[in-house]
């Protein structure tokens, strides 16, 4: 086997994998590299199952393999699924996809079908309970490199499916309506008098009657209920005029013809319906697409924990759901695991991550005794703890109800738009009717035609449309650049927002260590330190040790194997490389073996962690939080455009000093607990300003709550996206900018639309209450100004 | 002209037939999975 260090694609992702790698599977009898554990099982599992003409047929890499076991998966079994089930499945990349999942799931022993469908990625399966467990389903799925769960139909936007299925029928009869009807129409007005006899006449307007009944009971039927349920509420909306013109038009045609004189205004009706639903459709699709980004990103599987059931007694860990968990029940922590519920340590000493708790950026040592909140990660070692209170009690369920409360508090913009809106239409009905009273005295018989364009053509389609395609269009750009906006009205909020508030970790950091210098010690280089330090932690979840590997992965040098690894909590690791005794940790732990102190200082900031072998220092490894490449840029352009920056974070004072000084950050606080969060954006808040909040973290939840407009991370606790607004797909804060210049190009659009509606109101409306215009002129004037104002909504989709 | 008596009626029928089908269709689902069906076909299936 070459040792020569080159670079391989990984036959299964495609990520960068070192020829000659640990991990090779053999695929149609060629040994191919694989980067991970994960992907080499997964590529093995596909073998194994005779499935790999997968590899032959797809047309793109496969997602990365998570790998490993799934003890939590068991629980699914208990949620009640009998026999058939849909579930939602990640990672489909391609055409052989579809066919690896649907083979692989059909040949499990007790399936009888599993059907995927690929627009909205959900598998239905259906199978004997007798012979096969839901858990089985997903462990096969995850052996063969996807993850799924269960598809929770109640908790995720089935209302916007039904909806959507119900609306694609309507708009589908509305259409066909429209194109008849307007067939009909056409001769109608083309022909010249005397040309058309009254029977030719009465069987079109007879027939045109017939295709709109459907469109104005059925098709039409929503905006019926939603001006019926504004009247009742006493607070019109837009669906108001939109009815009362739709119905006005349908009952004087219907006169019109019954008593064989006067205009008939099918055509303009039927066109009308089609148009908005039409409008609701683009609407609804935007934030179908949206509800189902956000589905991925929730799915949760159920926080579980390990029981030891018989302690102090050897026993065998049951895997449980966290909820079932009662105070003094003892159960065990593993490393990379985080905390189920508030307990104190029995046995073992370890280390805990509490960056997505409270924001700090170190690790903390902990030992027998001590309190261990729930939400806490251990990152060293196994330990066992005694359960001080359950799950709904814990640290991490207090900080729940925080955000819950905070989010009730939310400034209600929405309801101001409903007020402005409604006092248009009112003016608009009195209008109406004026023109009717006016006219009836003047001239009986246009006084139907005059009110019925009045309430056609100002069909506030400016207001009831443009706005709502806009922000549908807004929506799918930013989703396209990753940027998820769960509530509709952040890109409004955003543009008006005057103050931004940042949290230190993870959010303007990356929230975890990275390596910033390798400073070599002795004879030996800094890279052929790496990777020793590597190998030393090849097998650890600690933060420290993964900035490592990834440090030796970028740099993609071969990896080293360790034996004989040995770690001493808190110090550091102990292991053989190539034969010789190496030490990784604090430079006490290591002067036990390289001997005598450490001939440099720590670095400036940051974790220092020491190399050493037998009798020599090796390499002092300097690890950092490292800023966000792209965070310099962000907080520049903000304060550019006139907003304050803010940086409130639970880390000590001297980080988030240090962090602000980079950033050019005036106003940075350190030791904030989430109530000093929230108390500090109500205090701006109280001052008049529009603050938009930005974080990551469980105790960012609140403040993410109460702020008026705010983004998660999309790698930072689940707690935090549920309480924000808007979620940052992907790494980084790049779609953050995105947002911001999404939100001015929607405002300018949204402006645009309002102006020009206002304009066309103000000529078409004094024309059509003069009755210069007859329903189907006010009809063409309204469509082509709805075009236009959709036409430039949708000009915001393009913009990248 | 007189077909247009006929021709007319005829319309409305043809319009209801296509409505027909379209309900038939999308009940049975075939609106549901727009992309799978292309995807699909790739593979031969033993």
């Amino acid at each position: 086997m070459n040792a020569v260090s080159e670079f391989a694609a990984c036959y299964h992702c495609g990520q960068p994998a070192v020829d000659g790698a640990r991990w090779r599977v053999s695929i149609g009898g060629e040994p191919r590299n694989m980067c991970c554990p994960g992907c080499a099982a997964a590529a093995q599992a596909i073998a194994d199952a005779s499935l790999d003409d997968y590899y032959g047929s797809r047309t793109g890499y496969a997602a990365t393999a998570a790998g490993g076991d799934a003890p939590e998966l068991k629980l699914y079994d208990e949620m009640g699924l009998n026999g058939d089930a849909v579930f939602t499945v990640e990672g489909l990349r391609c055409a052989a996809c579809v066919w690896l999942i649907e083979r692989r799931v059909a040949a499990l022993p007790g399936v009888q079908s599993a059907l995927l469908n690929v627009a909205n990625e959900r598998l239905h399966v259906r199978w004997d309970p007798a012979d096969c467990r839901p858990s089985e389903i997903l462990l096969a799925l995850r052996a063969i490199g996807y993850t799924a769960y269960p598809y929770d139909a109640s908790r995720h936007g089935a209302q916007l499916e039904r909806a959507r299925k119900a609306l694609l029928r309507r708009l589908f009869v509305a259409g066909l309506a429209m194109m008849q009807v307007m067939m009909y129409a056409v001769p109608v007005y083309l022909a010249t008098d005397g040309t058309m006899d009254a029977d030719m006449a009465a069987l079109m307007g007879w027939a045109s009657f017939l295709l709109t009944l459907p469109a104005v009971t059925w098709c039409a039927w929503p905006f019926m209920r939603g001006a019926w349920l504004d009247l009742r509420r006493g607070l019109p909306g837009m669906d108001v005029p939109v009815a009362l013109g739709i119905l006005a038009a349908f009952a004087g045609s219907a006169v019109s013809l019954v008593r064989g004189e006067g205009e008939v205004w099918f055509d303009s009706i039927t066109m009308f319906v089609f148009l908005l639903l039409g409008s609701r459709w683009l609407e609804l699709d935007a934030r179908r697409k949206a509800a189902r980004a956000l589905e991925g990103l929730q799915h949760a599987a159920p926080a579980t924990a390990l029981l030891l059931a018989a302690w102090p007694a050897p026993c065998e860990a049951e895997t449980v759901a966290a909820s079932r968990l009662r105070p003094g029940d003892v159960i065990l922590v593993p490393p990379g695991q985080t905390v189920a519920a508030d307990g104190v340590i029995l046995e073992g000493r370890t280390e805990i991550d509490l960056a997505l708790l409270t924001g700090e950026s170190r690790t903390r040592a902990i030992g027998p005794g001590e309190q261990l909140p729930g939400g806490a990660v251990n990152v060293a070692q196994a330990v066992t703890l005694r359960v001080a209170s359950s799950a709904a009690d814990s640290t991490l369920a207090l900080l729940v109800r925080l955000s819950e409360r905070a989010g009730q508090d939310k400034p209600q913009l929405a309801q101001w738009a409903d007020r402005v809106g409604a006092w248009f239409v009112l003016v608009l009905l009195v209008l109406t009717v004026a023109v009717f009273v006016f006219w009836q005295a003047a001239d009986p018989a246009r006084a139907w035609p005059a009110a019925i364009a009045v309430l056609v053509v100002s069909c506030p389609c400016a207001l009831s449309l443009a706005t709502p395609t806009a922000l549908a269009a807004a929506l799918e750009r930013l989703l396209r650049h990753g940027v998820l906006a769960v509530k509709p009205h952040v890109l409004e909020t955003l543009e008006r927002a005057t103050h931004v508030v940042f949290d230190k970790t993870g959010t303007l950091t990356r929230g975890r260590p990275v390596l910033r210098e390798t400073v070599a010690l002795g004879a030996a280089d800094g890279a052929g330190c790496l990777r020793i330090a590597a190998a030393l932690e090849a097998g650890s979840a600690h933060p420290l040790a993964a900035a490592l590997r990834d440090a030796l992965a970028a740099s993609g040098t071969m990896s080293l194997k360790a034996h004989a690894v040995g770690s001493v909590v808190g110090q550091g690791v102990e292991g053989e490389v190539a034969g010789l005794r190496y030490r990784l940790g604090s430079a006490a732990f290591v002067a036990g073996l390289a001997g005598g102190a450490a001939p440099l200082g720590a670095g400036a900031g940051g974790t220092a962690v020491w190399l050493g072998g037998s009798g020599r220092w090796l390499a002092r490894f300097d690890l950092v939080d490292a800023l966000r490449p792209e965070a310099p840029a962000l907080v520049r352009a903000l304060q550019a455009k006139g907003k304050n920056v803010l940086l409130l974070s639970g880390d000590d004072e001297e980080a988030v000093r240090a962090v602000a000084a980079q950033l050019g950050i005036s106003d940075a606080r350190g030791r904030q607990l989430p109530q000093d969060k929230l108390d500090a954006v109500r205090a701006l808040q109280a001052g008049g300003a529009v603050v938009a909040m930005v974080g990551d973290g469980i105790n960012d939840a609140a403040v993410l709550g109460g702020a008026d407009v705010s983004f998660a991370m999309g790698q930072g606790a689940q707690l935090a996206q549920l309480h924000a607004d808007c979620v940052l797909l992907g790494e980084g804060l790049a779609p953050l900018e995105e947002a911001m210049r999404t939100a001015g190009a929607c405002a300018r659009v949204i402006r645009q639309n309002l102006g020009w509606a206002m304009l066309y109101n103000l000529v078409a409306i004094p024309a059509a209450a003069s009755g210069l215009l007859n329903p189907w002129l006010s009809a063409i004037g309204m469509t082509a100004s709805s075009a236009l104002v959709v036409l430039n909504a949708l000009r915001l989709r393009r913009g990248d | 002209m007189e077909a247009l008596y006929l021709l007319i009626p005829l319309s409305l029928i043809l319009v209801a037939f296509a409505v027909w089908v379209f309900f038939g269709a999308a009940e049975s689902g075939q609106f549901e999975d727009l992309d799978g069906p292309a995807l699909r076909i790739l593979n031969d299936d033993d």
